[in-house]
């Protein structure tokens, strides 16, 4: 569009300061036309009440004319924007051009009459008929110069205007000082909230780039005496802190990976699929923040500032074992070199404070553990938090079902012809499923089976549940008998019997869940709910069970501790009445024993910490093995022996496989779960998650594109994801619990891990708090943990709770009622168009009974059908007076150009040119709600 | 990336990282995507806003709009003058309004835009009709897609004027779940 770019040109060249009047002429009948669409296109906007910057742009453009003296209508690309913006608004192009003569001569009559009347008066009429409350008044000259460098408006007349501002620019007063003030943070919450219009791009550039040389210009001008200099830092210094901001955005979105790959299973799959990667994904950043904390603070620390391997007990492999430390096998149960290195808790010393920095490892420790915690707790709430206010805010089930399905089934993220046709299909057999359910909404069936079917099911489910409990119980029980037997005799099998038991029932039990649920025959939305649940309250149960048994395990490990305790107690006593004894001297050395050889207690911690690493990197096998033989091998098979065998393999029977989102999402959580309650005794559990879930990112997307074919019909499980999200919430209380209960409870071991020698591992902090901390705000912190404070301060939160709660119900009241007020007037309003059509059988019973003037008065009812006959009369190119004229109303007449005696009309106005006061004010049909006032011409 | 540098200026960077949802690299990566519809006809550099429109059917070709339904409908909406040929501007905007990052409020106002077949600013029959047929491929049979159209104007027109306005449009699609999740093209 050569003559508009022209124009920016021009436009450009003006607010440097030269005045360059005739280029910007260019193109004025063209301009002109639009300006007049523009003008008409305000009020019905306004009553759409589009954004408040728009307003204020509408605003600004009546008290443009009246500035305006004498211009030929040349416009400014702002007002042509907006009239794109319009376009859908507009009846059509022609139509436009053939009134736009006409408009444009109206404009300059009127103009030509408010510029002889004071303009400021003008203005101010103005603007209260628009409404605007901005406190625009009273900054005549302020306001008007503004106006022109922020629309760029650039009319030759105005230059006046600007020259004479140039002057005053040194003596602003306060009131002026303050408007443009207004207007400088105005223009800023503009350009931060540009990208939310719905505008062209290249309205958007124009405005973006008036707005920001306009606070270019007049943001130095604030500042004022003494608070000048401060001023322009603070201006400085938020510029910059917008700059940097951009730039860290630049770099954060640079950091997030697999973009692409995500994208191109997107397009294959749609979104639902591609949901569980981008969670994968969020999981790995989540990940990556805990290993972060978990090294940064804890590993790296120990390993650069530490004792050495081998310097003290707990770093070195004890003399029996030392021969096989370094077998595979050995290895692969984490046990030999892997146990006494830093990826487990009996690894870290007890000394208070290491190296040069003297860091408080145990500290460190301990707060990293619960830190971790609150770290996850914080950012999956704020997750959720974000996912609520952006998932629907769900409306009643039902209430929008056609609209929506018509709306928002098309997955816009698809870009292949196959799953765009099982979509098609997907879509087309739901709306069917949709009327039929319409039609008959209840189908008549043997409801006493059904009940006992489900409730069969439900049993059956009860009892594999329990089962399946009850065999993680008992093998972890017999594993605990088998880890005193010796080590040799026992086969593979026996000594992974827990970790194979545990994936093996992941792996059979959901498809047996599917299989009872059959039973039910519930609609798969709601039988997918179930299975999920039902898998979840399997995982669940199957990781507490796990831990029950592990604590079994750790009090027996804590009895024998005991015992090995007194007797290296008693060992060092022996040797230290021995020693003295002999030299006869108290300065006792200490014993001089290999480090290797030295007695030590069994470390529960260490077992714990190998358990869950077991157990996570068996889960990661079975996972893993299931993929390649579930998916890939299936889908090898299936592909080629295609060619040569009795069935269609491919359309039949095996086909390929789908991919299963519910339960690899689950499955992601309570692995996410594992590592929560793993990581506080074996810190190198995040470090391998991190590392499985960058395997699991490359090799899932793998074999999902290669081995899998997208969905026939998906049901999401949820509205939104915060479904899972709040599952992941769930699990990752549940893990809080037993972690927490350790470190406030079970007393550590003796001889191993960071909290060796305390009481209990939350002693650290006591004993920081006591030893490091000035009195007084030791003093504080005993008085915090008092009971009789904490008990207050629960009894608090409680009430609060329940306050809370009565003040939600309060609300979720008030929210029914008005749903049901809303219906309510949409009934009726409905009964009555009904009513007039004669389909109501109440209502003309009724009508018949009552006498007739007290029927509502029928011109209410006439009145819709010419309005929308002006509607889509205007939509044709040619409009005739008539319908203008039935469009007319006994409307106040309050547009701008009232006062102008005008000349006859010979054309209809625009659909939608109602005076801009009318949006708001009452309209006369006392029937019609609807708020668009068909307003007419004014001059009749 | 000397290179990348002289497509734009880095003012026009910012000014384009102000006004869409994207930043640098993705604005970068979006001008890569419209220069590759047709290399022979954008250039490589952008300082001096060349006036470059790609016809719809370099557009419609993209295999983020191939497959769907309303491709057509999608670039006329975004497109200058209404007839699916965009500049890179439009193209911007586009991806700006379907990325991931534009809130409810702007992608309801444009799906209202898409879904508005004839552009008379209502959803009206016709328009279901032609969005619902668009989206079975035609399988419905006139009956179900009327009494589907009649369903869903029943349920949503607020106003009873026997068509959804964007008001109506909104306060629907703002209630629904999935709305956001599906209208997205990630680039």
């Amino acid at each position: 569009m050569p003559p508009k770019r022209k124009n920016h040109s021009a436009i450009r060249v003006e607010e440097v300061g030269m005045e360059v009047d005739a280029v910007s002429d260019s193109g004025s009948e063209d301009e002109a036309r639009r300006r007049a669409q523009n003008r008409r296109a305000k009020p019905q906007r306004k009553a759409k009440k589009v954004s408040e910057d728009d307003e204020d742009d509408e605003d600004e453009a009546p008290r443009k004319k009246g500035r305006r003296k004498k211009t030929k209508p040349q416009d400014s690309d702002e007002g042509d924007e907006e009239d794109k913006r319009s376009v859908k608004r507009k009846t059509s192009r022609k139509k436009a051009k053939e009134e736009s003569d006409e408009e444009s001569e109206e404009d300059k009559k009127k103009r030509r009459k408010q510029g002889t009347a004071g303009s400021k008066k003008d203005q101010e009429e103005q603007n209260k008929e628009k409404g605007n409350v901005k406190g625009k008044q009273g900054k005549d000259k302020g306001g008007e110069k503004d106006k022109k460098k922020k629309n760029g408006k650039i009319s030759s007349s105005s230059s006046s205007s600007s020259s004479s501002s140039g002057s005053d620019e040194e003596s602003l007063s306060e009131g002026e000082m303050e408007a443009l003030k207004e207007q400088v943070e105005e223009k800023k919450k503009l350009i931060a909230t540009l990208r939310n219009k719905p505008w062209r791009m290249k309205r958007r550039l124009v405005l973006l780039k008036e707005a920001q040389e306009f606070v270019e210009k007049f943001e130095g001008a604030l500042g004022k005496g003494k608070g000048r200099k401060l001023y322009a830092y603070k201006v400085m210094m938020a510029k910059k802190l917008i700059k940097f901001k951009r730039d860290f955005e630049n770099f954060k979105t640079a950091c997030i990976p697999w973009e692409q790959k995500i994208k191109e299973v997107e397009s294959h799959f749609g979104s639902s699929v591609a949901s569980y990667f981008i969670f994968l994904r969020w999981m790995y950043g989540l990940n990556m923040v805990l290993f972060g904390l978990m090294f940064g603070l804890v590993v790296l620390p120990e390993i650069i500032m530490g004792l050495p391997y081998g310097s003290i007990p707990r770093k070195t492999v004890p003399r029996e074992e030392q021969e096989t430390a370094m077998d595979f096998s050995v290895l692969n149960d984490f046990g030999g070199y892997i146990k006494y290195s830093f990826l487990f808790y009996g690894y870290f010393n007890n000394n208070r404070r290491i190296g040069l920095l003297q860091f408080r490892l145990p500290l460190s420790y301990l707060l990293v553990g619960v830190g971790i915690f609150g770290y996850s707790l914080m950012v999956v709430i704020r997750t959720m938090a974000r996912n609520a206010n952006e998932g629907g805010d769900g409306a009643e089930e039902g209430e929008f079902t056609f609209s929506w399905k018509m709306f928002t089934s098309w997955d816009y993220l698809i870009g292949n012809p196959e799953t765009a046709d099982n979509k098609y299909a997907s879509i087309t057999t739901s709306f069917k499923e949709s009327i039929l359910d319409e039609q008959e909404n209840q189908k008549d069936e043997n409801i006493h089976l059904r009940r006992f079917l489900r409730v069969l099911a439900n049993f059956l489910i009860m009892c594999s549940l329990g089962g399946s409990g009850y065999l993680i119980y008992f093998v972890v029980k017999r594993s605990q008998d088998f880890a005193k037997m010796e080590k040799e005799n026992l086969s593979w099998l026996e000594k992974n019997e827990v970790e194979f038991v545990m994936s093996l029932l992941g792996l059979v039990c959901p498809p047996l869940f599917e299989t009872i649920a059959e039973l039910e025959d519930y609609h798969p939305r709601i039988a997918l709910k179930w299975q999920l649940g039902r898998i979840f309250a399997l995982f669940l149960g199957n990781l507490y069970t796990f831990l029950f048994a592990l604590f079994d395990e750790v009090n027996e490990k804590l009895e024998t501790e005991k015992s090995i305790k007194n007797a290296t107690d008693w060992a060092f006593e022996q040797y230290y009445t021995n020693y003295s004894s002999h030299y006869n001297t108290t300065d006792v050395p200490p014993p001089n024993v290999h480090p290797a050889d030295v007695l030590r207690g069994p470390c529960w911690e260490d077992a714990v910490g190998i358990g869950f690493v077991k157990l996570i990197v068996s889960d990661m096998q079975v996972t893993y093995l299931t993929i390649l033989i579930g998916d890939f091998a299936r889908a090898v098979i299936v592909r080629f022996l295609n060619y040569c065998w009795c069935w269609d393999l491919e359309a039949g029977f095996p086909s390929y496989g789908e991919f299963d989102i519910s339960g690899n999402v689950l499955g992601l959580i309570f692995n996410q779960g594992m590592i929560w309650m793993g990581a506080f005794y074996a810190p190198g559990l995040v470090g391998l998650n991190v590392l499985r879930l960058l395997s699991s990112m490359y090799y899932q997307c793998w074999a999902v594109m290669c081995c899998n074919v997208p969905h026939e019909r998906v049901f999401k499980a949820s509205r939104s994801n915060n479904f899972y999200m709040g599952l992941l919430l769930l699990v990752l209380f549940l893990s809080l619990l037993p972690v927490v209960y350790t470190i406030m409870t079970v007393s550590p071991s003796f001889d191993c891990g960071p909290f060796s020698g305390q009481g209990k591992m939350y002693d650290v902090i006591m004993e920081t708090i006591e030893q490091d901390l000035p009195p007084f705000l030791a003093n504080i912190f005993t008085y915090a943990t008092n009971p009789g404070l904490i008990l207050p301060a629960v009894l608090l939160m409680v009430l609060a709770i329940y306050y809370l709660n009565a003040v939600s119900k309060g609300y979720q009241n008030a929210n029914l009622d008005l749903k049901k007020k809303m219906k309510m007037a949409r009934d009726e309003e409905k009964n009555r168009r009904n009513n007039k059509d004669s389909t109501n059988e109440v209502m003309k019973d009724l009508e018949d009974l009552l006498p007739n003037k007290s029927l509502i008065p029928p011109p209410v009812e006439e009145e819709p059908p010419p309005d929308v006959i002006v509607d889509k009369g205007a939509k044709s190119p040619k409009i005739k007076p008539g319908a203008a004229a039935r469009g007319v109303n006994l409307q106040k007449d309050v547009s701008l150009a009232a006062p102008n005696p005008r000349a006859p009309v010979t054309r209809a106005p625009g659909p939608r040119r109602g005076p801009p006061g009318n949006a708001r004010s009452p309209q006369p049909g006392p029937g019609r709600g609807r708020g668009r006032g068909r307003g007419g011409h004014p001059s009749r | 990336m000397g290179n990348k540098q002289t497509i734009f200026t880095a003012q026009q960077l910012d000014s384009y990282q102000d006004c869409t949802y994207f930043t640098r690299k993705e604005i970068l990566r979006l001008f890569d995507r419209y220069r590759d519809l047709a290399p022979q006809l954008v250039p490589l550099d952008y300082t001096c806003q060349p006036d470059v429109k790609l016809p719809y059917e370099l557009i419609g070709s993209m295999p983020e709009l191939k497959d769907n339904p309303f491709r057509q409908r999608i670039a006329e909406v975004f497109s200058d003058d209404g007839e699916g040929n965009m500049t890179l501007d439009d193209f911007l905007d586009m991806f700006s309004v379907l990325s991931e990052m534009a809130p409810r409020d702007l992608k309801a106002y444009y799906a209202f835009k898409i879904y508005d077949f004839n552009n008379d600013d209502f959803l009206c029959k016709s328009d279901l009709e032609k969005t619902l047929n668009k989206l079975t491929r035609n399988e419905l049979t006139e009956d179900e897609v009327r009494m589907v159209c009649e369903k869903v104007i029943d349920e949503s027109d607020l106003d009873n004027d026997g068509r959804l306005s964007l008001e109506d449009f909104q306060t629907m699609i703002v209630r629904a779940p999935d709305f956001l999740s599906t209208f997205h093209i990630r680039i």
